[in-house]
C-alpha cells in the first residue's frame, strides 16, 4: 500500500476525562436543545402547513408563504432569462405524428372558424380586429422543439406560423412591447393565460397555425394557438381570440388554480 | 470515564437539518412525480415493478397535489441546497474531509467491513472516525445530493441554463436520473437506520451530543497511522 500524502492524514479524535457530572449535563444539554429545535422545526412545517390561503385574485389556490416563494423563485429566475436563450431545436423528422394533448378548456363548445377573428386590446383602450387570411400574410416561421408539460411529460413537436414579435411589428403593434404583460384569452373566455413580456416577445414564441406542416386541428386550437416553448404547456393558449397589454398580471387559468403565474422553463 | 469528541457542533447541525429537508423534498417530488408517473423497471419487456403502484399512491393521498408538490419543491429547495453547501464547505475548511473522503484502500476495505457486518469475518479492518464503507457512503452521498441539485436544475429551467440539461444528457435523461437519484436516497436511509441501531445507543448519542464514550480504556485509536504502518 502507498503512503499517504501529509495532507490527507486525518487527525485522531480528542479524548479526554471527565466526571459522571459533566456527562450527564452534556448529554441534557444536547439532548435538551435537540428536543427543543425539533419542537420548533416541526412547529414552523405545521404552521407553514396550515398557513392562510392567499386572497383569491390573479393568484389563489396557495398558501400565502408558499406563493411568496414561487413569486419570489420568478424574481430570481427572470433574471437569468434573455431573448437570447434558445429553447433547443430539432430536426422535423424528429417531431411526433400523434401529437399529445391533454385537455380541451376553452376550446370545447361549438365553433365555427368563419366568425373568428383575433382581437387585440392596446394599452389605450383602442381594439383592433384581425382576421385569419391577416396572419397568414406574414412570414411565416416553423419550430421543431421539445414541448414540456407541467405534468412532467414531453413530447418533440413541429408548429409552423408567425413569430409574435413579427405580428406585432408587422401590424403597427410594436408600441405594446414595453408594457409589462400581455393576456390571452379563448373566444368563450373560459381559458385564459398571463404572459411576462419577455417571454412573450422571445424569438421563438410564435402564433401558429400548423402542427406538423398542415392546417392545426381544432382540439390543438384551430385556427390560432401560442406557443411558447420557454413556458409549460399550461401557458401555450390553444384557440386565442383575444389578446391584450398590461402592466399588471393579467387573469392566468392556471395560477388560479394553484400553480406558478410565471411557469417559465 | 473517559469520552471522545467526535462529532462537532457545525456536523450534527448540518446532519439533523438535512434529514427533514430531505423527507420533505422526497415527499414532495413524489406529489410531482404523480402528475404523470410514467416510471418502470422493465426488462426484456417484461414489467417487473411500476414506481408506483396505485395502493401507495391511495394510502398517501397523492392523486392530484401536483401543483402543491411543485410549491413546496421549489421553496424547500432553497434550504436543502443550502444546508448541502454549507455541509460541503464546512468539511473543506475545518479538514474534516480528510476523515470523509474515501481512499485508494477503502474500496478493498470496505468489502471486508460488510463482511465483518453480515458476521462472516470477525475482525474489521482498523479504522478512523468513519470505516472504509462509511467513508464511501458519506461521500457517495455528498455527490448524490450534487447530482439531484444539478439535474433538478436543468429540469426546472431547461432553458435559461440550457448547458446544465446539456451536462446532463438531456431534458428526458436528467428527469430520470434525478428519480434515481430519490430512490438512492430511499436506499441509504434504510441501510443507514439499519446500521445506526446496529451500532448501537454510544454511537448514536454521538450525533447529538457529539461525544462517545470510550468504553475500553486501553483502546487506543490513532487512525491512519494504524493504516499507513501495516503498509
Amino acid at each position: 500500500m502507498m503512503k499517504k500524502p501529509e495532507h490527507f492524514k486525518e487527525k485522531p479524535l480528542v479524548e479526554k476525562q471527565v466526571s459522571g457530572k459533566q456527562l450527564n449535563r452534556r448529554n441534557f444539554i444536547a439532548f435538551g436543545a435537540f428536543a427543543g429545535l425539533s419542537a420548533v422545526g416541526y412547529g414552523g412545517w405545521r404552521a407553514l402547513m396550515k398557513a392562510p390561503l392567499e386572497k383569491p385574485g390573479i393568484t389563489a389556490g396557495r398558501s400565502v408563504p408558499l406563493r411568496r416563494a414561487l413569486n419570489q423563485n420568478e424574481l430570481f429566475m427572470r433574471r437569468l432569462f434573455s431573448r437570447n436563450h434558445l429553447v433547443k431545436t430539432y430536426p422535423v423528422n424528429m417531431a411526433a405524428k400523434n401529437v399529445r394533448y391533454n385537455s380541451d378548456v376553452g376550446i370545447a363548445g361549438k365553433f365555427n372558424p368563419a366568425d373568428w377573428k383575433l382581437n387585440v386590446k392596446k394599452k389605450n383602450g383602442q381594439t383592433v380586429s384581425f382576421t385569419f387570411d391577416d396572419i397568414k400574410k406574414l412570414p411565416k416561421t416553423d419550430i421543431v422543439f421539445d414541448f414540456k408539460c407541467v405534468e412532467g411529460w414531453d413530447q418533440i413537436q413541429h408548429w409552423g406560423g408567425v413569430k409574435f414579435i413579427d405580428f406585432l411589428e408587422h401590424m403597427g403593434l410594436h408600441d405594446q412591447t414595453d408594457a409589462g404583460y400581455v393576456g390571452m384569452m379563448t373566444p368563450d373566455k373560459q381559458y385564459y393565460v398571463g404572459i411576462d413580456m419577455p417571454s412573450a416577445i422571445h424569438p421563438q414564441t410564435i402564433l401558429a397555425y400548423e402542427m406538423n406542416g398542415q392546417p392545426m386541428p381544432v382540439e390543438h386550437g384551430y385556427p390560432l394557438r401560442l406557443i411558447i416553448p420557454v413556458k409549460y404547456g399550461i401557458k401555450n393558449l390553444k384557440r386565442i381570440g383575444e389578446i391584450t397589454f398590461s402592466n399588471t398580471r393579467p387573469p392566468d387559468y392556471w395560477a388560479e388554480l394553484g400553480y406558478d403565474y410565471y411557469s417559465g422553463l | 470515564m473517559k469520552i471522545r469528541e467526535k462529532h462537532t457542533l457545525a456536523m450534527r447541525w448540518f446532519h439533523w437539518l438535512n434529514f427533514p429537508l430531505l423527507l420533505i423534498m422526497i415527499w414532495s417530488g413524489m406529489l410531482i412525480y404523480w402528475g404523470n408517473d410514467t416510471y418502470t423497471i422493465t426488462v426484456f419487456g417484461h414489467q417487473f415493478f411500476k414506481f408506483f403502484p396505485e395502493g401507495f399512491n391511495k394510502f398517501f393521498n397523492i392523486p392530484s397535489r401536483l401543483s402543491e408538490g411543485m410549491a413546496y419543491h421549489f421553496l424547500f429547495m432553497w434550504f436543502f441546497a443550502i444546508n448541502g453547501v454549507a455541509y460541503v464547505l464546512y468539511t473543506l475548511i475545518s479538514g474534516e474531509w480528510r476523515k470523509l473522503v474515501p481512499h485508494r484502500s477503502s474500496f478493498k476495505e470496505a468489502w471486508l467491513v460488510l463482511l465483518h457486518d453480515l458476521h462472516i469475518r470477525k475482525t474489521a479492518p482498523p479504522q478512523g472516525k468513519y470505516n472504509a464503507a462509511q467513508r464511501i457512503a458519506y461521500s457517495a452521498i455528498i455527490v448524490m445530493g450534487l447530482g439531484s441539485l444539478v439535474t433538478g436544475v436543468a429540469i426546472y429551467k431547461p432553458v435559461q441554463l440550457n448547458w446544465v440539461v446539456w451536462l446532463c444528457g438531456g431534458y428526458h435523461f436528467a428527469r430520470i436520473l434525478h428519480f434515481a437519484l430519490t430512490i438512492g436516497y430511499v436506499f441509504f436511509f434504510v441501510i443507514h437506520i439499519v446500521q445506526v441501531i446496529l451500532a448501537g445507543w454510544n454511537n448514536f448519542r454521538a450525533v447529538i451530543s457529539g461525544f462517545e464514550i470510550v468504553k475500553n480504556e486501553t483502546e487506543v485509536l490513532t487512525p491512519e497511522t494504524t493504516n499507513d504502518e501495516k503498509a
